[in-house]
């Protein structure tokens, strides 16, 4: 069988294909974990305080959670049984480990959150306030859970523990499950995936508000919500970054070559400094470059004079450990993949201090600049998240499973006339997804919320599909 | 494979029951939600009438949906090999599926919501078929599990799309079709209101006879091949005959306005028919139709020991929970759906069971 047409191999065309997939699937789980929390809390404000703006905010926000929640779902199914269908041999290494989060991610994360989010919709004013309550707390507990346990299987390939390799079957087995679960990597992970996402969440939040306070709509109630998410925002932006740098030290143990790559640090220094910003080659001629002496050692090591690692000195050490062969990643993509992500981190930090200092003046009202200017934020959260991964991913190349299995090795021996077809029936899909669904977002996003509801609304409750 | 000479552990034949179970929790579940979407067009006269009938199942699709998922990240975990071969064989069948319950999904949420009457036409057409065809393809994709498609010696199947497409697995297609769609009849018989009731009544009474015909040539033939075949499979006599009975008696169960044991009648009916397969499928997990050394195992497939302990604690511990929660939404929801204010009429209408 043939792997290759018009020199185009499976491999890269699964490459685009998952990265395609994935990414898109990324782009609504962050705002579905992090709005989803925000509901909630807006809701038990409504419902603690019995203030009419909060049950209107819930409302609102409600009704885009869930249009963005249909989306995460629909292409959910799609990252399910893409590792049987793109990276068969993956599968079969991993299975005994890998299988293991993600059918307990099923049984535990996904009952639970589309059964509770089923309530909710159409459970209202048909279960009593304290369930239909209960019922968004239960279906966020479940998003955040089943991010626990996606990411647990992600960190395994980026870190594996707690398995051996059996010499029959050359399968990675997996012997001690707590060890999965507890995988340090999957703890610093998992930090740093919640917090951008309720970052994510936050500032959403604050950009729908921030754009309808500009237009005078609703002061009251959106005026609440846009404190409830500077606060958010600020408190979920120092977080983010702080676990993200905890990760990247983490990294430079882990995957040095990760971090190496990402600073395109390409001989071993101590005191290394690091480079903000590069025009031109990275490798040897870069036409300027603005660099701080010592922070990266600061930032990889937490010493001032600290070593850290370079990518030719670990290209040597991995040929030694693995044999011949390129053992170094997509240098440029991880050098500025890394550098938007952390950039729009201290954008976001500085988006949520300014606000809150305008709400100390008790000028956010009338700051029609820095409300514009928060609107358009909404683009940094979703950028960031997308950049991070594509760090995380691309920087573990050429392996899938770090050390034991690489990405070549993984793909399914299939015609790539398969993988060519359903690449483009995907991306044609979700392009056409994208448009219906950021449309959409954005005419509701747009509607000023109705002060009163009106009486064919509640008596339509029966219909709310 | 050289895994025929031994026998499935102990822990192999419990998930290899369990996901048999899945399969079967997710084919009575989303059955009736895949035949909801394709009576939609059938049993409503206007927009009015088509949101009673998805909200028949509003709040319940994807908790059902939920069991595909589980079921497929069990088998990765459980049978690693056979999630791999299935779905990297199965690979443009599955990639239609996945894409008509990507639409099919989507139209749930965006219909109502739409701005325009032509959108909401393009989302119906979305409901219908996003329904259809996999309660199509989920038929001839069973069939041809326990058929035999082309695996070769490496555990790749190999042949073209067409291998996976002959007259047996068409028929197993055509019977997940016509079953789900009067499962979807007599769910909507029993949980809705007013004239969609009455028409669902109608529909379920014409394709019942059908339905029939079509199952019972699947089940003889599924039967006929398994004695002449090179078979090891469990081939049990009461089952199929029990989803016959079942199947024979829903045209009158409705006429008789017997709501209730109709919708028994046709979930019972899937529910023998898919675990005849799975049982006629044991040991195996596929069946090669080049030769029987390179059928798919259980044993062959499974998963270590270890891994397959840890989930059935999980499972142990869990599975009561989301079966209680899921039964509540059902009891929640379990009012009929009507058209709005259409409340007082149904009052005087008389319901038996
Ligand atoms: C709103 C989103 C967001 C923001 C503002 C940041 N990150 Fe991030 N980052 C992610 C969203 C994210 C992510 C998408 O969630 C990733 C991908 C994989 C992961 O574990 O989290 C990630 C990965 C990731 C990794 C890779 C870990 C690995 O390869 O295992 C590092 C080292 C950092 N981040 C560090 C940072 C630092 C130092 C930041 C700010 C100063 C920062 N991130 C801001
Ligand atoms: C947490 C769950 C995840 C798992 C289990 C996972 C697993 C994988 C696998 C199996 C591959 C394919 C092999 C390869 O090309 O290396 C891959 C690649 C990739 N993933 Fe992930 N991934 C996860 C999350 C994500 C997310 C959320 C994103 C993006 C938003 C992402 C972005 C990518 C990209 C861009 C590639 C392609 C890298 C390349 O080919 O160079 N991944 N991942
Ligand atoms: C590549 C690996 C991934 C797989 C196999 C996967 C699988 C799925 C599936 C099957 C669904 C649909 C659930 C439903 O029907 O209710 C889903 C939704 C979801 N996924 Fe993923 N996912 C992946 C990546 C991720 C990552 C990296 C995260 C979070 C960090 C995540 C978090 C979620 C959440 C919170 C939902 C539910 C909310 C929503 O649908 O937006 N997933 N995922």
């Amino acid at each position: 069988m043939s792997l290759l047409i018009a020199g185009i191999s499976t491999l890269s065309l699964a490459r685009w294909q998952f990265a395609v997939t994935t990414v898109f699937h990324y782009l609504f789980v962050p705002l579905t974990i992090g709005l989803g929390l925000l509901v909630a809390v807006l809701q038990t404000a409504s419902y603690r305080t019995g203030d009419a703006a909060y049950e209107r905010m819930t409302r609102f926000f409600g009704n885009l959670f869930l249009v963005n929640f249909a989306i995460g779902v629909v292409t959910g199914i799609v990252q399910e049984f893409q590792f049987g269908m793109d990276w068969s041999k993956y599968s079969v290494f991993v299975g005994n480990i890998f299988g293991a989060p993600l059918a307990i991610e099923g049984l535990l994360a996904f009952f639970m959150e589309s059964t509770f989010l089923g309530i909710w919709i159409f459970g209202r004013g048909r279960v009593s306030k304290r369930v239909h309550l209960a019922s968004i707390w239960m279906a966020s507990l479940g998003t955040i859970l089943s991010a626990a346990f996606i990411v647990a299987a992600n960190s395994w390939m980026q870190h594996p523990v707690g398995y051996v390799i059996d010499p029959k079957t050359h399968q990675a087995v997996m012997n001690n499950f707590w060890a999965v679960m507890t995988n340090s990597t999957f703890i610093a992970a998992y930090g740093h995936v919640l917090f951008s996402a309720f970052l994510t969440g936050g500032v959403f939040l604050l950009a729908v508000s921030a754009w309808h306070l500009r237009k005078g709509h609703d002061l009251e109630a959106f005026s609440k919500a846009a404190k409830v998410a500077i606060v958010v925002t600020v408190v979920t932006a120092i977080a983010t970054m702080f676990l993200g740098d905890n990760q990247a030290k983490m990294e430079e143990v882990q995957q040095p070559m990760k971090m190496a790559a990402a600073e395109a640090l390409y001989n071993t220094e101590s005191g290394a400094s690091f480079s903000i910003f590069t025009l031109g080659n990275l490798q040897d001629n870069p036409i300027l470059q603005v660099r701080i002496p010592h922070i990266l050692s600061v930032l990889a090591t937490n010493t001032w004079n600290g070593k850290v690692q370079g990518i030719n000195q670990l290209q040597k050490q991995a040929v030694h450990q693995y044999g011949a062969g390129s053992y170094v990643p997509m240098i440029w993509v991880l050098y500025w993949s890394f550098r938007i992500m952390v950039g729009l981190g201290i954008l976001l930090f500085l988006l949520g201090g300014i606000g809150l200092w305008l709400v100390r003046k008790r000028r956010l009202e009338r700051s029609p600049r820095y409300l514009r200017f928060a609107t358009w934020m909404v683009l940094a959260p979703f950028l960031a998240n997308s950049f991070g991964w594509i760090f995380t991913e691309v920087g573990r190349q050429p392996w899938v499973v770090n050390g034991l299995l690489t990405t070549s090795k993984a793909v399914t021996a299939i015609s790539p006339g398969y993988v060519a077809a359903s690449l483009i029936g995907f991306t044609a899909v979700y392009s056409l997804l994208a448009v219906i669904e950021i449309g959409l977002m954005v005419r509701l996003a747009k509607v000023a919320p109705a002060v009163e509801v009106p009486a064919e609304a509640e008596r339509d409750l029966e219909l709310v599909y | 494979m050289l895994a025929i000479i031994s026998s499935p552990s102990g822990l192999e034949q419990l998930w290899f029951s369990l996901i048999a179970l899945l399969w079967v929790g997710y084919f009575f579940l989303e059955g009736f939600d895949f035949g909801v979407g394709i009576l939609m067009p059938f049993v409503s006269a206007d927009d009015l009438d088509r949101r009673v009938v998805i909200n028949t199942i509003g709040p319940v699709w994807d908790g059902n949906e939920v069991w595909l998922l589980t079921a497929g990240g069990a088998t990765f975990a459980a049978f690693p090999l056979w999630y791999a071969t299935v779905f990297s064989g199965f690979y443009l069948a599955l990639f239609v599926v996945l894409v008509a319950l990507i639409f099919r999904g989507m139209a749930f949420e965006m219909r109502h919501r739409s701005s325009s009457e032509r959108a909401t036409r393009w989302w119906d057409r979305a409901i219908f078929w996003g329904s259809a065809l996999p309660a199509l393809l989920w038929g001839v994709a069973f069939a041809d599990f326990v058929h035999g498609v082309p695996v070769g010696a490496n555990a790749t199947i190999g042949g073209t799309f067409f291998d996976l497409v002959k007259p047996y697995a068409l028929l197993g297609g055509l019977a997940t079709l016509s079953l789900f769609t009067l499962h979807g009849a007599t769910y909507l018989g029993l949980k809705s209101e007013g004239d969609v009731r009455i028409r669902a009544h109608g529909v379920a009474q014409r394709i019942a006879p059908i339905t029939f015909v079509i199952v019972t040539g699947f089940l003889a033939w599924t039967y006929q091949s398994a004695r002449t075949m090179h078979h090891v499979g469990l081939v049990p006599p009461l089952l199929p005959v029990v989803a016959l009975i079942a199947l024979a008696g829903v045209g009158w169960l409705v006429r008789e306005r017997l709501e209730g044991w109709a919708f028994i009648a046709t979930a019972l009916t899937i529910v023998a028919f898919f675990t005849t397969l799975f049982l006629n499928l044991y040991p195996n997990v596929l069946v090669s139709s080049i030769s029987p050394h390179y059928d798919l195992t259980m044993v062959a497939s499974a998963s270590q020991p270890y891994t397959l302990e840890v989930m059935s604690w999980v499972a142990l511990i869990f599975t009561p929970f989301v079966l209680l929660y899921q039964s509540w939404t059902y009891w929640i929801f379990k009012k009929r759906v009507a058209r709005p204010g259409a409340a007082s009429e149904a009052l005087r209408d008389t319901t038996n069971v």
